[in-house]
């Protein structure tokens, strides 16, 4: 789960970070109370899920209380990479003479956790990893250890970072360590982290990317979660426990695991279709989540064609079928279906959809295959509901 | 020969007393796995499926002399569950829980790393050597024993790939499904080294998807270090960036981990790559 630059530095500050003065406004007038509250130039800043938003226009100074309307007037309410502008941050202008970068990551390779810094901040940093990875440091943290102050020093010292500024860098490094640790965070980053006039250290920028699979010892941080940035069906697919993804093509897809499902939408693509989402019904997937998958698939006006591709393991090929017509006899429709289940109790599974007349599959080529056609409109009305 | 899990294999189910943990421990009985004793804490003493179950995995391997573990326990558990079997001294763990906290893996990985134990997944459907153990979720009746080792991120794609390799007759020695997350006990380095030396493997799959950079890893060892013939395939061609496709470890991120990219690094050591999951079992067959 993505947090929104203010949730993530409002989390920073509590971990003793320090982030600029400045508060949410969801109205031109309220940007102008804030600027007004806080006497000073401000940067208007559009709190959307994105990145990029300052070349996108959605970060804009304003001098003046009335500035700061007038600005936020402008950034509420525009569209950014496919997002609305809802809410605005109101932060505090400050006086920047150096960028850093600071980031907490998950290695993958290595199974720990990684701090990285750089003296190139303010820009991608995965851009500077592409064209000068030398300018990116890193220390490797043992999970039982935690970040050690030579770590974080270590780090300072190694991007060229004034001596004088070393005893903040380091509470900065540990507070966000701290922070990334306590959230169950997967990814954690101050860019820019800016070195001030006064000699200060600030976290002009914050993002944090929190572990889906750990927010169940998070509920207050769960709450932070912005539904109107997640599509309605991707919010029901949540809900009802499944990974869905939606894509642009004809051909809604319905698997389970991940992995199948991925190899379902390739081979959709391969045989001249193009799928219209990712959706892995999960283990052991029962008969009402089946319906909720469903309903969801058909939610997509794209969709002209729907694809069942089940390969039972943990999820019993009866299960399945059943919670296919019980999902049909909810959600009437003229879509096509194609099945194909196999493994578990698939005997039982086709016996069951034998007598509903959807179209069947054996392979997942002769599925995929069916399905492009059943989109385009070339299968026999007969076998189609 | 196989790797992992043989005849020899005397298991513990931890989790023995849960839904799913029943079903499958019923169908591993079914297919001939030697399950000796089951983990629950709260309910040693008690008897299921015939198999005596046992508050801890080191109880449990003082009175059966059980040497892997298969875990079935919440995610929110099953951290120690892992912990518990390691300490124990098993061999073998194999994990199928799904959604363990990716903090919690790295500090069970860091601990495990000092030990001799072996740990495959979380969130995969296990490992099994046809007609001799299945550890794990996967439908046993598909597997036929035979000369092809496969290694696998995926579960039901692997399925999809056995099946088509046993319709082909085509049987397998060893099939591992390392798991979807991205933080695992063993990688596809870890299971090549082992079907490497493995005399009853002829040829390797290997199955891949989007995110991270183990595929490109394994490229690198079977340049160096594979003799035997290896067929791959990896999901996700047609998925968007930055999604996250149902595994945790399935993503794109930051331009790295595409299928393009794993394509492009096993092609470029001589592993040819099938389009489709329908194509690896032929691929298999021209080299066998």
């Amino acid at each position: 789960m993505k947090l929104h630059e203010y949730q993530a530095k409002r989390i920073f500050a509590q971990y003793g970070i320090p982030i600029p003065r400045g508060e949410v406004a969801t109205s031109p007038t309220q940007a102008r109370d804030i600027a007004q509250r806080l006497g000073k130039p401000v940067v208007i800043k559009a709190q959307v899920l994105v990145g990029g938003r300052g070349k996108a226009g959605g970060i804009k100074l304003a001098r003046t209380p009335d500035e700061a309307e007038e600005k936020a007037d402008a950034i509420l309410g525009m569209n950014l990479k496919g997002f609305t502008v809802r809410r605005v941050l109101v932060d505090e202008a400050s006086d920047i003479r150096r960028e850093l970068y600071l980031g907490l990551v998950i290695d993958r390779a290595r199974a720990r956790v990684v701090m990285m810094a750089s003296a190139a901040g303010g820009v991608d940093i995965e851009e500077v990893a592409a064209t000068q990875p030398e300018a990116i440091k890193t220390v490797v943290i043992e999970p039982a250890l935690g970040l050690r102050s030579y770590q974080a020093i270590g780090l300072a010292s190694a991007i060229g970072l004034p001596q004088e500024h070393f005893r903040m860098f380091q509470q900065i490094a540990q507070g966000l360590y701290e922070a990334f640790i306590r959230c169950d965070a997967e990814l954690a980053e101050i860019n820019p982290l800016v070195v001030q006039g006064d000699g200060t250290l600030l976290a002009l920028d914050g993002k944090m990317v929190l572990d889906d699979n750990a927010l169940f010892r998070h509920p207050d941080l769960e709450e932070m979660r912005d539904l109107d940035e997640e599509a309605p069906a991707e919010t029901e697919a949540r809900i009802n426990g499944l990974s869905y993804v939606k894509l642009d093509g004809e051909i809604g897809c319905m698997v389970n695991g991940a992995g199948l499902a991925m190899a379902t939408m390739d081979i959709v693509k391969h045989y001249g279709g193009a799928p219209a989402n990712f959706l892995d019904i999960g283990g052991g997937a029962r008969a009402e989540k089946v319906a909720a998958a469903l309903r969801i698939i058909l939610s997509d006006p794209n969709v002209k064609a729907v694809l069942f591709n089940i390969f039972g393991g943990i999820t019993r090929c009866d299960e399945v079928a059943r919670g296919i017509l019980a999902a049909l006899e909810q959600v009437p429709t003229k879509v096509p279906m194609v099945t194909r289940l196999v493994g578990t109790n698939e005997e039982e599974g086709r016996a069951i959809l034998a007598e509903a007349h959807l179209i069947t599959a054996r392979t997942l080529a002769e599925a995929a295959q069916k399905a492009v056609a059943a989109a385009r409109g070339e299968l026999p009305a007969e076998v189609v509901r | 020969m196989s790797i992992l899990v043989d005849k020899n294999t005397r298991l513990v189910v931890q989790g023995l007393t849960g839904r799913e943990g029943m079903f499958h421990a019923a169908q591993m009985i079914e297919y001939g796995t030697t399950i000796v004793a089951g983990v629950t804490p709260g309910k040693g003493g008690q008897e299921v499926l015939g198999v005596p179950i046992f508050n801890t995995v080191a109880e449990a391997r003082a009175a059966t002399g059980c040497n892997a573990s298969i875990i079935y326990v919440p995610a929110r558990f099953a951290p120690d569950a892992i912990l518990e079997a390691a300490d124990a001294g098993l061999e073998l763990i194999v994990c199928i829980t799904e959604g363990i906290p990716v903090l919690d893996m790295i500090a069970v990985r860091a601990h495990l790393e000092r030990l001799p134990t072996r740990l495959i997944g979380p969130n995969c459907p296990g490992v099994i050597t046809p007609g001799e153990a299945k550890v794990g979720i996967m439908p046993g009746r598909i597997h036929k024993p035979g000369p092809v080792g496969l290694v696998s991120r995926s579960g039901t794609l692997t399925y999809e790939a056995v099946a088509a390799l046993s319709e082909m007759g085509i049987g397998q020695s060893t099939v591992v499904g390392i798991g979807g997350d991205p933080i695992i006990g063993s990688r596809f380095v870890d299971i090549l080294a082992l079907f490497q030396q493995d005399p009853a493997t002829k040829a390797i799959v290997l199955i891949g998807e989007i995110g991270g950079n183990d595929e490109e890893l394994a490229a690198v060892y079977i340049r160096e270090h594979v003799t035997k013939p290896v067929v791959a395939f990896i999901a996700g061609q047609t998925a968007p960036p930055g999604k996250r496709m149902g595994h945790a470890g399935a993503i794109i991120s930051g331009g790295k981990g595409t299928a393009a990219d794993k394509i492009k690094a096993l092609e470029a050591v001589g592993v040819p790559v099938a389009h489709h999951p329908g194509e690896i079992a032929e691929l298999v067959a021209q080299r066998l």
